[in-house]
């Protein structure tokens, strides 16, 4: 924890900050955990019930902007509180981008469930998103404890993350090749996959604004990443003569 | 007679006499008994409380002019006080934490540690547990709207958790608050096994048992007297009950794991008797399969913590794997070696075969529950797709790894990772 300061309003103030982007922090982890509940059990409700509660992290976001702009310009930070404050504001937009991407989850379901998919498609989204948000919740904690050395799991769990989206990419363009109807039904699914893997990716970019809040350096320069689905081809039926 | 009222007429006063002269343990003894079941239901137990403290107090100036006299009096009056609420908090089983006005933790148990990585004191609470009704408990109590209050708190990751949470403040105007964890997941986790166990054994069973049905109506009808196709179709009937047995064991067998996925199991295991004796046991697998299984053993006693049984089956669903869908290499390496760089030590147990190996983009799916690499193959094998699913649950209840290095027509290597401590 920083050290007191002779103005202790000041201290509140940098308080309120963290404690508000933990309530946004919880809030986006049990929307992706509602969103993805509701895709997998074919669940309107509760999806339309995570679509209205975005609008919970939007205000958060535009509160710890406002009172962050409002603490630079009263008490003029340097240092460590700067970095608090500016890491606030990065970490509060990462966040509710996490939001969107939950809400954005919850508004396909509708999509998905009229053709009922098989089973292991969406037990791989469900992993998926397990992984993403063991992610989220290990960076959460790691901000709580500002422990930045626990940080390096963060690029372990990414790589996993990537192998894991490359092989649902696949999936999916398969059961697209089988059949015709399965396009619109496994399309959605792969934004559902593709939302899922970017939620790990802001995770990632939390974890860094950590490191750089709590170190004042730059994380060192990242690994080439593992999503190969880029490359991925389906080769498609030998065509006839 | 006379002798007999004697003696209990002695014997009143002896005991009213033990009582005073222990008064002080049974105070404290009686605050900390209220004081642990106070926190679950504050409401019965305050008047009680009050009670205690109230005889205790009226005892007091009656025994006061022997108390000087009394030596052993001042080490009891010195037991209550050193009744601390740390050392309350600490008899206490259930993870409890001590918090201020800002949600600072003041002081966590032992419990509480344990469940709760990185806990420490001077930590907010509110970034610790911040679910929308965790974080909604908290302002209430700081703030000095709810006295007291009762949430359900559920923790998905990385195994699910429900406690049901209690939030209190501590006596009058201290400034400090308690919140206590009741753990219910086993209560939640039993149901989710019901449902879940419902849903995949009718999806599973039901192939099987389809066939049956379609082969019991052929029997009866047009193949009523061609003895040939009899004996046939009660051999394929056979194959599917087979089949269905051993979904129904591995079904069973993962359930229970998934019951209690963090019991950390006690016991040293010999892994070197534990995979021999696994190696005997798919012997004949292996002869009828034409697979020659070689052994590569590092030297000394190699043992690890963990439980023998559920080893033994992690090894024999990894062996029997190889043997299965390695079958065209021939031959299935099973070696123990000492892992001693990274950053924990312990044992790394291989079993490589030289089959067509596993595409890489199977691999981060494999351990799924019916996930199967080839749905054809593992039919005519007599997989079930749980195998690795009960390898993985295994291995997360003994802190172990499962990693998979696999190349396209050069084989599979499993390795299992066992933490030494």
């Amino acid at each position: 924890m920083q050290s007191a300061h002779i103005v202790s309003a000041y201290d509140e103030e940098l308080k309120f900050l963290s404690k508000r982007i933990a309530a946004m922090g919880g809030h986006a982890e049990r929307m992706v955990e509602q969103a993805v509940a509701a895709l997998v059990n074919a669940d309107p409700g509760l999806a339309q019930k995570v679509i209205h509660d975005d609008l919970v992290l939007d205000e958060g976001q535009r509160e710890i902007d406002d009172k962050a702009i409002i603490i630079i310009a009263r008490r003029q930070p340097m240092a460590t509180d700067l970095r608090e404050i500016v890491g606030a504001i990065r970490i509060s937009a990462d966040i509710e981008r996490v939001g969107d991407l939950g809400k954005n989850l919850a508004k396909r379901v509708a999509a998905v469930i009229d053709g009922r998919q098989p089973s292991s498609l969406f037990r791989g989204l469900e992993a998926l998103a397990d992984l993403a948000l063991t992610q989220l919740k290990e960076v959460l904690d790691v901000y709580a404890s500002r422990s930045v050395e626990k940080i390096g799991f963060v690029r372990d769990r990414d790589d996993q993350i990537d192998a894991m989206y490359t092989s649902l990419f696949r999936e999916l363009l398969t059961y697209m090749m089988e059949d015709p109807r399965n396009i619109t039904p496994c399309t959605h699914l792969l934004f559902c996959a593709k939302n899922i893997e970017r939620i790990g990716d802001h995770a990632t970019n939390i974890a860094e604004t950590i490191y750089y809040i709590v170190t004042g350096d730059q994380m060192p320069a990242e690994r080439p990443k593992g999503d190969k689905t880029d490359q991925v081809v389906v080769p498609g039926p030998a065509s006839a003569k | 007679m006379v002798d007999k009222g004697a003696d209990q007429k002695g014997a009143i006063p002896a005991a009213v006499a033990r009582l005073r002269r222990s008064r002080w343990l049974l105070a404290a003894a009686m605050v900390a008994v209220l004081g642990v079941y106070g926190f679950g239901g504050l409401s019965i137990f305050v008047p009680l409380l009050a009670l205690a403290l109230l005889v205790a107090a009226a005892m007091l100036p009656a025994e006061a002019e022997r108390q000087s006299a009394n030596g052993a009096a001042a080490i009891e009056v010195g037991g209550l006080q050193r009744l601390s609420g740390e050392y309350l908090a600490a008899a206490v089983a259930d993870p409890l934490i001590i918090f201020d006005r800002t949600a600072t933790i003041v002081h966590a148990n032992a419990a509480a540690f344990a469940a709760f990585g990185g806990l420490a004191p001077g930590m907010s609470l509110s970034l610790k547990f911040r679910a929308p009704e965790m974080q909604a408990l908290l302002d209430g109590i700081v703030s000095g709207t709810m006295a007291s209050d009762v949430v359900d708190y559920t923790e998905k990751l990385p195994v699910e958790r429900t406690y049901r949470v209690s939030a209190s403040s501590v006596g009058h105007a201290t400034d400090l608050y308690v919140l206590v964890f009741k753990d219910q997941s086993e209560a939640r986790r039993i149901d989710r096994m019901r449902a879940d166990f419902i849903a995949n054994a009718s999806h599973e069973l039901r192939t099987p048992l389809a066939s049956i049905a379609g082969f019991v109506e052929t029997l009866r009808g047009p193949a009523r007297n061609d003895a040939a196709a009899r004996d046939q179709f009660l051999q394929i009937m056979q194959n599917q009950t087979g089949r269905m047995a051993r979904l129904i064991d591995d079904l069973l067998s993962l359930s229970r794991l998934e019951m209690k996925p963090y019991l950390r199991p006690g016991t040293a295991v010999d892994l070197r008797q534990t995979i021999d004796s696994v190696i005997d046991s798919l012997a004949p697998l292996a002869n009828e399969n034409g697979i020659a299984i070689e052994r590569d053993f590092t030297d000394g006693a190699i043992s690890v913590p963990g439980d023998r049984d559920e080893l033994f089956q992690v090894f024999e669903n990894l062996l029997e794997n190889a043997c299965k869908y390695g079958q065209s290499g021939g031959r299935v390496t099973v070696s123990i070696a000492h892992a001693e760089d990274g950053q924990d030590p312990g044992i790394d147990v291989t079993i490589r075969d030289y089959g067509p190996g596993i595409a890489e983009e199977h691999i981060p799916r494999i351990t799924e529950r019916f996930y199967r690499v080839d749905v054809e193959n593992s039919r005519t094998q007599k997989g079930t797709g749980l195998g690795l699913s009960i390898v993985k649950h295994i291995l997360t209840r003994h802190d172990a790894r499962l990693s998979i290095k696999t190349e396209v027509g050069k084989g599979a290597a499993f390795t299992v990772h066992l933490p030494a401590q």
